[in-house]
């Protein structure tokens, strides 16, 4: 299999990409010899055709929606489209400084006012705030919108949140950056919360209740009414997690469930790329209790023209989540996926993410797979448990993950939730073709046959990648974290 | 229906191996109160030739010239390599590498990135990113919380030449976990703190230091990274990644170095684009990795003993250690780490050497011709990188606003945050301002002032 040296191990001495960089030798001016670096600090020495053709290289061994179906489920793996890349890099926007004056900014500031709106109207909230740089920082905004709420009405003895135990790991990390303390709540048979033990949970401790609807099991929680009823009623607000929001999108409004506040991941459900890691934003919404906490800047109209508003405009604000206003360049993109989806479009997006899941799940379990809740409907994504194959076959789930990836399909997210063993979470988001969801399902049958005739095929896989599997014990106990020149494996 | 690919056939017969009679019946799990009828009128879709017209409109109409402005974002040549391979599908639409064996691209170049940033701060360790440099900062604080274990008091010492943004979001992350921010004063006149006058300190967990600071000054960053860890306290340096170029990183600060490095990354390949997507970086001790929030690429071996990358020390993380991860950030900023990666590979270190000094040569400059103009000074002496703050000897608001309507984005008002400086602006040149740039800035600027006079 192809090894790729590292940048720096392609570098010479002296060499450099000279059309980048004035041409003139430096000059230090003013500064004063005990304030400038000795020792130049150790980065590559190459030609620009060496920088293109490594990265570019590098990029080839990535899987990624342009070249593979990346049916990870709760990550919403669907088609970035490229108008939405092209437009938000058009020069007047990329030029535009964070600090330039209200008049210089009207076209961008359109597109965010806009932007508020067709959120707020598509979840039923009051008001929108994109600020927050991802998920979880849309999440900590939230939860530090219930803290100023309590805390406004001088309430200080909610120190509580409830999370279900099903919940991202961010939930509950989320709540104790907070300054809360966490509640599990168990989860019941059919995959909706327990509701005994939410109300032996709430009392006046409860802050609030962070909650993903369709939940992280891939089903609608039926009694959310029912339950912000009886979250509202001891006091405590609720908290949508809009992780898989791309399910009931234009179908079912969170603000008419009864949440007070939400997050929205605009990298999944308005198909803003991942981009190996992020940028995310994670765009709030508040009803009319908590908007006024709603972080800063927002823009507002005033006549024809936009503004900020800032910290004189919203006394009651949690404050400032980044230097300038979040990730501008997200929001573009967001904006221009709404602005071609239009309402109508907005609600096909469910109707076909649904559409194929639910199709994904009968033809696997026709062919003898076990979903883990077969009387339920899928949302957007669905949990199978390959426990059976791992106890018969000693092929577990990460064994079949592993092995998709030599049949060119992204694996599904493994292990989680915690909840159901050996399982995998599959979502294939609405962009994908029945044709390609076929293959997937004639690769999973495959494997199972592999998995009957040679076991230890599967358990070895990958075999058709840059590399095998990984020794992360050894990754995580002798860390190698920085290239060193000479001696490999320093840090 | 855009990016929706099913046929009429399609749906019929997907339906019908689902064994229901129409979309609708999917949802039918949805309690009927809770099904949302007609939403409120959205604007109509668009196809991609109309809303590519808009766009194009929107952002002809924020098009501005010559860029003065700088206050933590600021304007610098970007390699046309740079974005173009970095929004290759590859990179642009993949997930974070969490499948390492799919992911190996993404997670060498991570590996290549955290070792990049260990050389630009002369430190041991870096993660894979954060959202920005102002909420890195807080970050960065709460990192120090955990690691100080000798000084449990949770308080903070910032100077108060940072960036009075970085302080308020710093504010924000940190507020509700009993961590308390305290000032350490400026010197007004020189605009740093003065090392002659620290005051004694005990009992504060970390010092937080800027270079260069706010107003574009260097501070005495050695003495007063010693006088910190004379008192037990950790040093955490906020600097200008492009100036670790041409100044003494956080590493090399006084006897030990800084214990701590971050700040914004995007000097380093990252376009203005209205203040966001960048990134914000952290460099720390090695000793303190395991104390350290966000994603961090190791080189390990595969079954066949061949080198590979996968995400380690994962059981920091919010996704294994939940209510007791050091951080709830799970999505970073990794494409524009992508980016800046790149960008750190054209420009070297030679590269960027001297991007940085043409920017303080271009600085001192612009200063200059600007304090041709009668009433216009330096506001502090004593020696800045590529910013400097001016006294107009008027209001800097209207004058700015003014210069704005003749295409010049003159600078960022300093009395936003302080009052007592309504009259001044900081003013930024960086590689990109040329001679003529800066002619037409003392012309505008001549004219307004003379206008207002």
């Amino acid at each position: 299999m192809r090894q790729d040296r590292l940048i720096f191990e392609h570098g010479r001495p002296g060499r450099r990409a000279a059309a980048q960089a004035p041409a003139t030798a430096v000059q230090t001016g003013e500064l004063p010899a005990d304030m400038l670096r000795q020792q130049p600090p150790r980065l590559p020495e190459v030609s620009e055709l060496q920088a293109v053709r490594h990265y570019t290289r590098l990029s080839q061994k990535n899987f990624s929606i342009d070249t593979q179906f990346y049916p990870l489920g709760s990550c919403t793996m669907k088609y970035n489209p490229r108008a939405s890349n092209s437009l938000a890099m058009l020069p007047g926007f990329l030029q535009r400084h964070p600090w330039a004056p209200d008049g210089q900014s009207q076209g961008f500031l359109a597109c965010v006012h806009e932007l508020q709106g067709m959120l707020r109207d598509v979840t039923g909230l009051a008001a929108f705030s994109l600020t927050p740089m991802a998920g979880a920082q849309g999440e900590f905004a939230g939860v530090a919108m219930i803290r100023a709420y309590h805390r406004a009405r001088g309430d200080g003895e909610r120190t509580e949140i409830l999370v279900p135990d099903a919940a991202h790991g961010t939930n509950p990390a989320t709540a104790v950056m907070c300054g809360f303390s966490v509640r599990e709540l168990p989860t019941d048979a059919d995959g909706d919360v327990d509701m005994q033990a939410l109300r032996e949970a709430l009392g006046p401790k409860t802050a609030g209740i962070m909650l993903t609807n369709p939940s992280t099991l891939g089903v609608f929680e039926r009694r959310i009414r029912e339950m912000a009823d009886l979250v509202h009623e001891a006091g405590g607000l609720l908290y949508y997690d809009g992780a898989n929001l791309n399910a009931i999108l234009g179908k079912s409004r969170p603000g008419d469930m009864g949440f007070d506040v939400i997050h929205i991941n605009l990298h999944k459900t308005f198909s803003t790329p991942h981009g190996g890691g992020g940028p995310g934003a994670g765009a709030i919404g508040a009803g009319e209790r908590l908007q006024g906490f709603l972080p800063i800047p927002m823009a507002a109209r005033e006549g024809s023209r936009y503004r900020w508003l800032t910290e004189d405009d919203r006394p009651q604000s949690i404050g400032r989540l980044s230097a300038f206003m979040g990730n501008a360049g997200v929001i573009l993109r967001a904006y221009v996926y709404a602005r071609m989806l239009g309402a109508e479009g907005m609600v096909r997006v469910a109707e076909f993410a649904t559409l194929n899941a639910n199709y994904l799940m009968s033809r696997l379990r026709a062919e003898g797979f076990q979903v883990w809740f077969p009387q339920r409907r899928a949302s957007h994504e669905f949990i199978i448990s390959l426990k059976r194959e791992s106890r018969e076959l000693g092929v577990g789930a990460m064994d079949f993950a592993k092995r998709l990836l030599d049949y060119g399909y992204h694996a599904p997210t493994a292990y989680f939730p915690l909840l159901v063993p050996e399982c995998l979470l599959i979502e294939p988001t609405e962009t994908e073709t029945r044709e390609e969801l076929d293959g997937f399902i004639d690769a999973m049958v495959a494997i199972r046959q592999e998995a009957r005739r040679d076991p230890e095929l599967v358990q070895g896989a990958p075999h058709g990648l840059p590399v095998r599997r990984l020794d992360e014990v050894r990754a995580a106990r002798d860390l190698d974290l920085c290239w060193a020149p000479d001696a490999a494996g320093a840090t | 229906m855009p990016f929706i690919p099913h046929t009429e056939d399609d749906i019929r017969e997907m339906l019908a191996a689902i064994g229901v009679p129409d979309l609708d019946t999917l949802f039918d799990e949805i309690p009927a109160e809770l099904r949302a009828g007609r939403l409120p009128p959205l604007p109509p879709a668009l196809q991609e030739m109309d809303i590519s017209r808009l766009m194009q409109e929107r952002a002809a109409r924020d098009q501005t010239g010559p860029c003065f402005i700088g206050a933590g974002a600021y304007q610098h040549h970007v390699p046309a390599a740079v974005w173009q391979l970095a929004t290759r599908g590859e990179f642009y639409s993949a997930y974070t590498p969490y499948q390492a064996e799919a992911s190996q691209g993404t997670l060498q170049l991570i590996y290549e990135y955290q070792s990049m940033m260990c050389g630009l701060m002369a430190m041991e360790v870096s993660n894979a990113s954060l959202y920005d440099g102002a909420s890195g900062l807080g970050e960065a604080m709460l990192m120090a919380v955990r690691a100080n274990q000798k000084i449990r008091s949770g308080r903070i010492l910032i100077a108060d030449s940072l960036h009075p943004v970085y302080r308020q979001v710093a504010q924000t992350v940190v507020g509700n976990q009993g961590v308390t921010l305290e000032s350490l004063p400026l010197d007004a006149a020189s605009g740093v703190i003065d090392t002659d006058a620290l005051p004694p300190i005990d009992d504060v967990v970390a010092v937080v230091i800027p270079q260069p600071n706010f107003f574009g000054r260097l501070e005495a960053v050695d003495r007063l990274t010693d006088w910190a860890h004379a008192a037990g306290a950790l040093v955490i340096g906020v600097v200008n990644p492009l100036a670790m170029a041409l100044l003494r990183p956080p590493g090399e600060w006084g006897e030990r170095g800084a214990d701590i490095a971050c700040g914004d990354g995007q000097p380093l390949g990252v376009p203005l684009s209205s203040g966001g997507p960048y990134y914000g970086f952290l460099c720390c001790r090695r000793s303190m990795v395991r104390r350290m929030p966000g994603r961090i690429v190791g080189r390990t071996v595969d079954l066949d003993g061949n080198p590979g990358y996968t995400l380690t020390l994962q059981a920091r993380e919010q996704h294994i250690r939940r209510s007791r991860a050091t951080s709830n950030i799970c999505t970073n900023q990794g494409l524009v780490v992508t980016a800046s990666t790149i960008h750190m590979a054209l420009l070297g270190a030679e590269g960027l050497r001297r991007v940085a000094a043409r920017c303080h040569e271009q600085t001192r400059a612009l200063v200059q011709t600007l304090c041709e103009l009668p009433g216009v000074r330096p506001l502090h002496q004593g020696v800045c990188f590529h910013e400097r703050a001016l006294d107009l000897g008027q209001p800097a608001g209207p004058v700015l606003e003014r210069l704005a309507s003749r295409g010049v984005m003159g600078g960022y008002p300093l009395g936003q945050h302080d009052p007592a400086q309504a009259n001044a602006v900081l003013v930024c040149a960086t590689e990109c301002i040329t001679e003529a740039d800066i002619r037409a800035y003392r012309d505008a600027l001549a004219d307004v002032l003379r206008e207002a006079a």
